[in-house]
């Protein structure tokens, strides 16, 4: 029933290892040739009409109230008008967004400089221990990672408690009286703290298996001559594990970056943004300005333009770490 | 000496990377009494279930508890159904447009979704979607896709396009021989690959912070936990015992993954 000549078009392609050097096809016609290669096209349609809609669709949506007078009277009236770039005029024009980038530069620069130090030290760490010790740590990770972002958020809150919180406990006991009581979460500097050790806690595990990994892909023989060659560890380090290792740090730092610059669930559930705006910062202050103040058409620019600087963020960063790269080859 | 100073820094790594952790469950498992005592106790000496009873019979828990598993399952199912006939296209055939798919795929999976949650919003309201499960059905559904294609694609890659040759030789049609060769050996991929995205849309909290707002009915754990100091007030041993049991699912799916936790998520983000 299920002849040979119905075979799909992909079959045989795929056994051509350069896209371009698949050779004409024998003994088939262009109709049935024409048919199959629709094929692929109606595999990831419905991928594609997803992506359409919910992602393209809403930036696309975004950048049009970002340029309109979008307020709660068009939100629920329609209509809105077109203004040109005078929402991106005020929101630059104002002292405000100026101070959360600021606050969101040293947010990113904070947290990722500790995930990578912290992750590449553990990483670096790993295959020096005992089998049992390194397993133990290892299952600490996982155990950290499969900790749910809400679940983490409540259990900070729990540990930081003015009154009852283990740690002010500890600090009081290690002899630090000053914190009988302190409430953390009435300072914006201690609140901005407890934030990042809360991301860079569930951030760590990630940096440090990932490196870990690659850790293991490098073979034993380069360390060896590197040591009789009588590098020191930092050289060895050096010269060896991080050149071989600067895609995967590349990537790593890449993905944290845009992690904690675009991170919401942590600041919104801990603090708002509050106390006093000290943990505002772009997509907290986008969403404040947009959902709390009704201003949709001022929120929309602030996304708008936090992804803009998001992607300068990474193009001079990505530029930074394989300029090294390009000057060797 | 070295040996020594290695194992402290080990230990303390494994002591910040579990306390939190532990420290949610013993407090979920502390009567109230020690919980308010001066000195915090290390071990809960005297263990209760009260504090799980309290937050099993909070207003709405189950319901909330359904709500979740309806939104993720439904999600990931249809993230795994949508991916499935991508990551075929994208790993076993050549077609004008790939790269360009595969590129679009990547961005997806790096995208800023905080900065969609406006838009987003004032879409669903427009369509009248708003306070509804099944929007963020959708919203999860287009959350987990990318790293689904991306998973997926690596693990159809590895299965030898010769055994699904052989079918088609001894005559099963495409269709067939996808059926019989690729999917029993796909089982494993799609089973960790659908766990992960089970634990990212179980975790999601921006989107359903945003777009579930009137109706209290329709929340979701992560949403309902964000509250809870209006649900138990200062009850910390509650607290603790809803947040034990929000992580509960997770942690078994990391458990059923063990060892493939690690290559998986590498293979999601570096495979191209």
């Amino acid at each position: 029933m299920v002849s040979t000549e119905s075979r799909p078009a992909g079959a045989r392609e795929r056994l051509a290892a350069p896209p371009r050097a698949a050779g004409p096809r024998p003994r088939r016609t262009a109709a049935r040739r024409a048919a199959g290669a629709l094929w692929p096209y109606l595999l990831v349609a419905p991928a594609v009409a997803g992506f359409a809609c919910l992602l393209v669709y809403p930036f696309a949506r975004s950048l049009v109230i970002s340029v309109q007078h979008f307020r709660l009277g068009e939100l629920i009236r329609g209509g809105a008008e077109f203004v040109g770039l005078a929402n991106y005029a005020e929101v630059l024009g104002g002292p405000e967004f100026w101070s959360v980038v600021r606050r969101t530069f040293v947010w990113t620069a904070v947290n990722v400089a500790l995930i990578m130090l912290i992750g590449t030290g553990v990483a670096l760490m790993l295959p020096h221990l005992g089998r049992r010790m390194r397993l133990a740590v290892m299952s600490g990770m996982v155990l950290t990672w499969a900790t749910p972002v809400l679940a983490a958020t409540t259990i900070f809150q729990w540990l930081f408690q003015s009154r009852l919180g283990v740690v002010n406990w500890l600090l009081v006991r290690l002899g630090l009286g000053s914190f009988e009581d302190y409430t953390w979460f009435a300072d914006g500097t201690a609140t901005f703290a407890i934030l990042v050790a809360l991301v860079v806690w569930q951030s760590v595990p990630f940096a440090a298996l990932t490196l870990y990994a690659g850790l293991t892909t490098i073979p034993a023989e380069l360390y060896e001559a590197a040591r009789i060659d009588g590098a020191s560890a930092r050289q060895v380090f050096a010269r060896v594990t991080f050149p071989i290792l600067r895609p995967l740090f590349g990537l790593i730092t890449s993905l944290e970056i845009i992690w904690v610059f675009t991170c919401f669930a942590q600041i919104w559930a801990i603090s708002r943004g509050g106390p006093d705006d000290a943990t505002t910062t772009l997509p907290v202050h986008a969403f404040l300005i947009a959902q709390s103040l009704h201003k949709y058409d001022l929120g929309s620019a602030v996304s708008t333009l936090t992804v803009l600087i998001l992607l300068a963020v990474l193009v001079v960063h990505l530029r930074r770490m394989f300029r090294h790269e390009g000057e060797q080859a | 000496m070295r040996r020594v100073t290695l194992n402290l820094a080990a230990l303390a790594v494994l002591v910040v990377s579990v306390f939190p952790v532990y420290w949610m469950a013993a407090t979920a498992f502390t009567p109230t009494v020690d919980i308010l005592s001066e000195t915090p106790s290390l071990w809960p000496a005297r263990p209760t279930l009260d504090h799980f009873a309290t937050a099993v019979r909070a207003a709405g828990f189950w319901a909330f508890w359904r709500n979740s598993l309806t939104v993720t399952v439904s999600a990931v199912l249809l993230a795994l159904a949508v991916a499935l006939l991508a990551a075929f296209a994208v790993a076993r055939m050549r077609w004008r447009g790939r790269r360009g798919f595969i590129l679009m795929v990547f961005v997806a999976q790096t995208a800023p979704w905080s900065a969609l949650l406006v838009p987003v919003y004032i879409i669903a309201r427009d369509a009248d979607m708003l306070d509804r499960l099944s929007t963020l059905t959708l919203v999860y559904f287009v959350t987990t896709l990318p790293f689904t294609i991306v998973t997926l694609r690596g693990f159809i890659a590895a299965i030898p396009p010769e055994l699904e040759e052989a079918a088609l030789m001894d005559g099963c049609g495409r269709a067939a021989a996808f059926r019989r060769v690729v999917l029993p050996l796909l089982a494993p991929g799609l089973m960790s690959t659908s766990l992960f995205g089970f634990i990212t849309a179980w975790n999601e909290f921006a989107f359903a912070n945003a777009l579930i707002i009137k109706d209290q009915g329709d929340r979701t754990l992560p949403i309902w936990l964000s509250t809870f100091s209006n649900v138990f007030g200062t009850d910390w041993g509650a607290t603790m015992a809803a947040a034990t049991l929000f992580m509960l699912p997770v942690l078994l799916v990391f458990l059923v993954l063990q060892r493939r936790v690690t290559s998986g998520m590498i293979a999601g983000a570096v495979k191209g």
